[in-house]
C-alpha cells in the first residue's frame, strides 16, 4: 500500500512535466489547429537561452522574464518567416514543415551548447516537500506554476477580446474574418504564445532531467499524449491529462507481472488510445460535428 | 457553452487528387524504367546498394501513399509495419531456413493482418487522434522487438544477422545486382498492382472516403472495411519492403526501426507530392540523398542543413514533386501547341 | 556457406600474418587506400539523430589527425580521415561503410560507433577482408579472432567491467543485497549479463531486482521509487550520463543511501557528477581506464597536458567536460601508433596484424598503469580497470588494477 502511494505521488511528481508540456501543446493546438512537432524544441532552445543568460550573471528571475519575452517574439518571427509562406500549403507540408523546424533547432543547439547534460537552477528549492520526499519544493512548485498558467490560459480564452478572437481564428477562420478578425496576426500570436508557454515549461522541466538539447525528446511524446487524452481543445483537460498519465505510466510499470515495466510507455499509450476509441474527443474536449 | 456543440465545416485534411493524375504518363513511364534497368550495369555496387534502398524506401513510401494520398488516412506507424516485414523475414530466413523471396509473401501477408486489425481501433480515429495513435505504434515497436519473451526468435537487442542471397541458376551477377533487379521486379509488379487497385472500384470507394466520408457511406460505400482495407493493403506493401530492407542490409535490430524511419517514410510521402504515387520514388531519393548531401556541408550542423533544404522544397514546392510534373506537362502541351 | 567464408578469411589472415611478419619493412607494400604520400581512413558516427552527443568523438579523430598532418603525418604519409553519418541507423551505416569501402576505397574502416551498427557491418567487412579497427563499443562480441579476424574491439566490455564489480561485492560485501538499473537496449543487457556471470552461483540470492528503462523516459524518478521500495544496500546503475546524474540526485532527494556503483560510461566529473550534485554523489564507486578532462587531479598529469595543449590549438571552444573528448583522441592514438608500426607495409593484412601485435601501448589518456596488449588470439586491447571513489570533486582510485577480459561466446 506505501508503494502505491509512493508511486502515485511519484507519478503526480512527473505528471506535472507532461502537464506543463501539454499545456504548451493545446496552446498551438487552439491557435493553429494542429500540433507542432517543433514545440519540444523550441521549448529545449528557450531554456539553453534562459541558461546561457544566467552564465553571464543575469540572475534567475530576470532571465526567466527575458526568456519568456525573447520566446514569444521568437515564436511571432518564427511563424512569419516559416509558416505565413506554407499557409496555404496543404496540412501535411505545414507537418513536414515542424519537422525540418525540429532538425534546425536541435542541430544549431548541439552546435552552440554542446550535447553534455548542464545543471539548472530551481529558484524552488529541492528539499522535501512538506515532508514527503517523494514531491521535492521545486516539483511542488512546478505543479503551482503549471495551475497557475492554467488559471491565466482559461481567462485569457474566456474573457478576454483578444483571446476569444484567437479561438475563433482557429475554429472557423472564414466566419472570423468576416467579423474583422485578422486571423493572420492571431495565428502568429498563438506560436508567439505557444512558445513562450513552452519556455516557461522548459524552465520548469530542465531542473529535473538536466538541460541538454534531446531533453524534449520524451517529453514531447508524453505531452502529445497527456494533451490528447484531456482533450486537445481544453487546457484544464490537459494537466488533468498530464497528471493522469504520470499515475497511469508509474502504476502500470509497477503491478502489471512481467511485461509491464519493459512496456510501460506502449501500455499506456494503448490505455489512451482506448480512451480515446470511447471518447473520441477526450476527456474534457468538446465533441465535434462535421457539416456534410 | 459547455452543451453547445461546435459545428465545423472543415476541409478534408488530404486534398483530392483525381485518379488519373496519380500516374505517369506511358511515355515517361518507359523512360524512367530503362533507366532503371540499365544504370545498375554502369556503377559501383555500393550504388546499386543505395539503388536497392532507393526502390525499397519508395515501395515504403507508396505504401504510406495509398493509405493518406488514396483513403485520407494518415500514419506516423508506418515503421511499425516495416519493422514486422523486416523481423518475419528475417525470422523465416535464419531460424526456418526458408528460401528469402518465399519470406517476402509471407511477411507481406502477416503485415496485412496486422494492419487490418490496427486500422479496426484507428476507425473511430481521425486527424491528430490517428496520428497520435499510429506515433504510438511506431514507439512501442522497437520496445515489442526487444522483449525478453521474443528473444529466441528476435535476438532482442541484439538483432538477427540475415545471409545475404546469392544470385541463382549460376547467374553470373554479383549478390548486389542480383538484389537489386530481384527487387526491381517485385517494385514493378506492386506499382502496377497499386495503380491497377486505385483505378478499380476499391480504389474508388478510398477517394469517395477521402473526400468526403459522409457522402460516400450515404452513396452505400462501406466506410469501414475500406477504411481497414486501406490500411492492410499499405501495411502488407510496407511489410514486403521491410522483408527487402532486411534482406538487403542483412541485419535486422530493434534500432533499426524507430520513430525516425516513419518520420523519414512521411517526409519522403511530402516531397514526392502526397497521392501521387510515382512521386514515391522521388521522395525515396530524398530521404536518403538529402541527407548525405546535408552532411557534406557540415559534420555539427548536419541536422539543420537538413531542414533547411526540406523547408526550401516545400516553400518551392508545395504539392512535392506532382507540382513539378503538373508544371512540365503544361509547358510540353504548350510547346506542342505552338 | 558462411563456415567456408570463414575458413577462407581464416586461412587467408593466418598466412598473410606469417607471410608478412618477418620482412615487414624490406618494401613498400600497398593495399586500396595507401599510397607513398597518403593513408586513407573511414569512419561512421552518429552526427545527426538521437545519439548526436557521440558525433564529438568523431570531430576529435578528425582534429587529431589534422594534428598528426601538420606534424608530418605518419612515416610521411598524411592520414586522410573520411568520416560519414550514419545517425545511429544500421541500414544507414552498411550504406555509408560501403560507400567508404567502394567510393573512397579506404583502407581501413576506424572506430565505428554503437554495436548496432558495427554488428551490421561486421559481416561486409570481414567477407571483404577489410580492417575494422578499434569499434567504438563495449560489446563482447568484437573479441572473436577465429570467427571474426577482421574485427577488434578498443575499450574494455561492458561485461568484464560488471564482472568486476560483483566480484567486488562478492569480496567487500557478500551478504549484499543488490539492486540493478540497467538502460533497456544492448549496452544495458551486457552489463546485467556481466555481473550475474560476475556473481556466479550467489547472483540469484545476491541481485533481488532488475529494473529496465527506456532511453525515452525523460525523467526515471518512478524507477529509483521502486527501487527503494525493495530497500537493497547497493544500487548498480548501467545507465547513460543524463540517466546517472538523475539517479545520483533522485537518491539524495529520497533521503537514501544505498552504496552506489555507476558504470564507467557515466563516471565524468564535469558532465555527471557536477550536474548531479557534489554533495550528493560522494561515496559512488567506479572503475575506469582513462584520466577524466575534468578532474583536477590530472591537472599536472604530462599525457593530459598534451591532451589539453591539442584541444586548445585543434579544437578550441569544445567541452572539455565531454568523455567523447578524451575517447576519441586515446582511439586516435592507439590508431596512430598502428599505423606508425605497420611502416611502409600498408597492407590490410599488416594493420590488421600490427593492431593485433600492441604491446604495453599507453596513449596519454589512460589512467596510470592501464596498458594496451594485443595478440592473435586476444583482440579486446584495453583490458585493464582500476576502482575509484568519489570524493570531494574528484575520483581517487584505490585497489589494483584489475584485469577484467571476458572470453568470447
Amino acid at each position: 500500500m506505501e508503494l502505491f502511494a509512493n508511486q502515485v505521488l511519484a507519478g503526480i511528481a512527473t505528471g506535472a512535466i507532461y502537464a506543463c508540456m501539454a499545456l504548451a501543446v493545446v496552446m498551438i493546438y487552439q491557435a493553429i489547429d494542429h500540433l507542432n512537432f517543433a514545440q519540444g524544441e523550441m521549448a529545449m532552445f528557450s531554456t539553453f537561452v534562459s541558461w546561457q543568460l544566467m552564465q553571464w550573471g543575469v540572475p534567475y528571475w530576470g532571465a526567466f522574464v527575458i526568456t519568456v519575452v525573447f520566446s514569444f517574439f521568437a515564436g511571432i518571427v518564427i511563424e512569419r518567416l516559416l509558416f505565413k509562406p506554407l499557409a496555404k500549403a496543404p496540412i501535411l507540408t505545414n507537418v513536414a514543415g515542424f519537422i525540418a523546424l525540429y532538425a534546425i533547432i536541435n542541430s544549431v543547439a548541439g552546435l552552440i551548447w554542446d550535447f553534455t547534460i548542464k545543471q539548472y537552477p530551481t529558484p524552488f528549492g529541492s528539499s522535501p516537500f512538506l515532508g514527503s520526499q517523494l514531491i521535492s519544493t521545486h516539483q511542488a512548485g512546478m505543479i503551482g506554476v503549471t495551475l497557475l498558467m492554467l488559471v491565466l490560459l482559461f481567462f485569457f480564452f474566456r474573457f478576454t477580446r483578444v483571446g476569444l478572437a484567437m479561438r475563433a481564428a482557429a475554429a472557423l477562420p472564414e466566419s472570423a474574418r468576416l467579423v474583422g478578425i485578422n486571423t493572420s496576426w492571431m495565428i502568429a500570436l498563438g506560436w508567439g504564445m505557444a512558445a513562450a508557454i513552452g519556455s516557461i515549461a522548459g524552465m520548469m522541466i530542465a531542473p529535473v532531467v538536466f538541460l541538454e538539447p534531446n531533453m524534449m525528446l520524451g517529453v514531447l511524446i508524453y505531452g502529445f499524449a497527456a494533451a490528447v487524452l484531456g482533450g486537445l481543445s481544453s487546457p484544464f483537460g490537459a494537466v488533468v491529462g498530464g497528471f493522469l498519465v504520470g499515475i497511469f505510466e508509474n502504476l502500470v510499470g509497477t503491478y502489471i507481472p512481467g511485461v509491464g515495466n519493459e512496456l510501460k510507455l506502449p501500455i499506456a499509450l494503448a490505455l489512451i488510445i482506448t480512451v480515446l476509441v470511447v471518447k473520441p474527443a477526450g476527456l474534457f474536449g468538446r465533441a465535434i460535428v462535421k457539416r456534410v | 457553452m459547455s452543451a453547445a456543440e461546435e459545428i465545423v465545416t472543415e476541409a478534408p485534411a488530404v486534398e483530392a487528387v483525381p485518379k488519373r493524375a496519380m500516374t505517369l504518363g506511358y511515355g515517361t513511364s518507359l523512360i524512367v524504367l530503362a533507366a532503371l534497368i540499365v544504370i545498375p550495369l554502369f556503377v559501383k555496387n555500393f550504388i546499386i546498394f543505395q539503388m536497392t534502398m532507393l526502390l525499397i524506401y519508395a515501395l515504403a513510401v507508396m505504401a504510406l501513399n495509398i493509405l493518406t494520398g488514396g483513403s485520407g488516412q494518415f500514419s506516423l506507424g508506418q515503421s511499425a509495419f516495416y519493422a514486422v516485414g523486416a523481423y518475419t523475414s528475417a525470422i523465416l530466413m535464419e531460424h526456418a531456413g526458408m528460401n528469402y523471396a518465399l519470406t517476402l509473401p509471407i511477411a507481406g501477408i502477416v503485415c496485412f493482418a496486422f494492419g487490418f486489425l490496427f486500422g479496426q481501433p484507428a476507425l473511430r480515429l481521425s486527424g491528430v487522434y490517428l496520428a497520435l495513435a499510429t506515433f504510438a505504434l511506431a514507439t512501442a515497436m522497437p520496445q515489442l522487438l526487444k522483449l525478453g519473451y521474443f528473444e529466441e526468435w528476435t535476438g532482442g537487442v541484439q538483432g538477427l544477422v540475415v545471409t545475404k542471397p546469392d544470385a541463382p541458376f549460376g547467374l553470373p551477377l554479383s549478390q548486389d545486382m542480383w538484389l537489386y533487379y530481384f527487387t526491381l521486379v517485385i517494385s514493378i509488379a506492386i506499382y502496377v498492382a497499386s495503380v491497377n487497385l486505385l483505378r478499380s472500384r476499391s480504389g474508388r470507394a478510398f477517394m469517395a472516403i477521402r473526400d468526403n466520408e459522409i457522402a460516400a457511406s450515404a452513396m452505400g460505400v462501406d466506410v469501414a472495411l475500406y477504411k481497414t482495407l486501406a490500411f492492410g493493403v499499405s501495411a502488407g506493401i510496407t511489410g514486403v519492403a521491410g522483408g527487402l530492407g532486411a534482406i538487403a542490409v542483412q541485419f535486422v535490430a530493434p534500432d533499426g526501426y524507430t520513430i525516425q524511419l516513419a518520420i523519414s517514410l512521411f517526409l519522403g510521402m511530402v516531397v514526392g507530392g502526397v497521392g501521387w504515387l510515382p512521386g514515391s520514388i522521388v521522395g525515396s531519393a530524398f530521404i536518403i540523398f538529402v541527407p548525405n548531401i546535408a552532411e557534406s556541408f557540415s559534420k555539427g550542423l548536419s541536422g539543420a542543413v537538413f531542414g533547411v533544404l526540406l523547408f526550401l522544397v516545400i516553400f518551392l514546392v508545395p504539392h512535392g514533386a506532382r507540382q513539378i510534373a503538373i508544371i512540365a506537362q503544361q509547358t510540353m502541351a504548350k510547346f506542342k501547341k505552338n | 556457406m558462411l563456415s567456408v567464408l570463414r575458413i577462407a578469411a581464416v586461412s587467408a589472415a593466418v598466412a598473410a600474418f606469417a607471410a608478412s611478419s618477418t620482412a615487414a619493412f624490406a618494401q613498400k607494400k600497398y593495399d586500396t587506400g595507401a599510397s607513398d604520400t597518403e593513408i586513407k581512413i573511414g569512419n561512421i558516427m552518429p552526427y545527426s539523430g538521437p545519439a548526436s552527443a557521440y558525433g564529438v568523438i568523431g570531430k576529435t579523430e578528425e582534429a587529431y589527425f589534422k594534428m598528426i598532418n601538420d606534424q608530418g603525418g605518419i612515416n610521411g604519409r598524411k592520414v586522410k580521415y573520411i568520416s560519414y553519418d550514419d545517425a545511429y541507423s544500421p541500414p544507414k551505416a552498411v550504406e555509408q561503410v560501403r560507400k567508404l569501402v567502394e567510393s573512397d576505397e579506404v583502407l581501413v574502416v576506424f572506430n565505428p560507433l554503437g554495436t548496432p551498427s558495427n554488428t551490421a557491418i561486421q559481416k561486409y567487412l570481414n567477407s571483404k577482408k577489410i580492417p575494422q579497427l578499434f569499434v567504438a563499443t563495449g560489446a563482447t562480441k568484437w573479441n572473436d579472432p577465429k570467427n571474426f579476424p577482421w574485427t577488434i574491439g578498443w575499450q574494455p566490455s561492458y561485461q568484464s567491467e560488471a564482472q568486476i564489480y560483483a566480484k567486488w561485492l562478492t569480496k567487500e560485501k557478500p551478504d549484499a543485497k543488490v539492486a540493478i538499473l540497467y538502460q533497456n537496449d544492448d549496452f544495458g543487457k551486457d552489463y546485467l549479463k556481466g555481473t550475474k556471470d560476475g556473481f556466479g552461483a550467489k547472483a540469484a540470492s545476491s541481485i533481488i531486482m532488475e529494473e529496465s528503462y527506456e532511453v525515452s523516459e525523460p525523467s526515471i524518478d518512478g524507477h529509483i521509487v521502486k527501487i527503494k521500495a525493495a530497500n537493497p544496500d547497493v544500487l548498480l546503475i548501467y545507465t547513460t550520463p543524463k540517466f546517472g546524474a538523475q539517479t545520483i540526485k533522485k537518491t539524495a532527494e529520497l533521503g537514501w543511501k544505498p552504496l552506489q556503483i555507476i558504470t564507467n560510461v557515466s563516471i565524468s566529473v564535469g558532465s555527471v557528477m557536477q550536474p548531479a550534485g557534489f554533495e550528493n554523489a560522494q561515496g559512488v564507486l567506479s572503475a575506469a581506464y582513462a584520466k577524466d578532462g575534468s578532474d583536477p587531479q590530472w591537472a599536472n598529469d604530462p599525457g593530459m597536458k598534451k591532451w589539453n595543449a591539442f584541444l586548445d590549438k585543434y579544437m578550441p571552444g569544445v567541452d572539455k567536460t565531454d568523455n567523447g573528448v578524451v575517447y576519441g583522441y586515446g582511439a586516435a592514438q592507439t590508431l596512430a601508433k598502428v599505423l606508425e608500426m605497420c611502416g611502409d607495409d600498408l597492407t590490410r593484412a599488416n594493420v590488421m596484424k600490427q593492431a593485433a601485435s600492441l604491446k604495453d601501448f599507453t596513449p596519454d589518456t589512460l589512467l596510470p598503469g592501464v596498458k594496451i596488449n594485443t595478440s592473435a588470439t586476444d583482440f579486446a586491447p584495453i583490458a585493464q580497470l582500476q576502482m575509484q571513489r568519489f570524493k570531494g570533486q574528484k575520483w581517487e582510485l584505490f585497489g589494483e588494477t584489475i584485469s577484467g577480459d571476458v572470453p568470447a561466446e
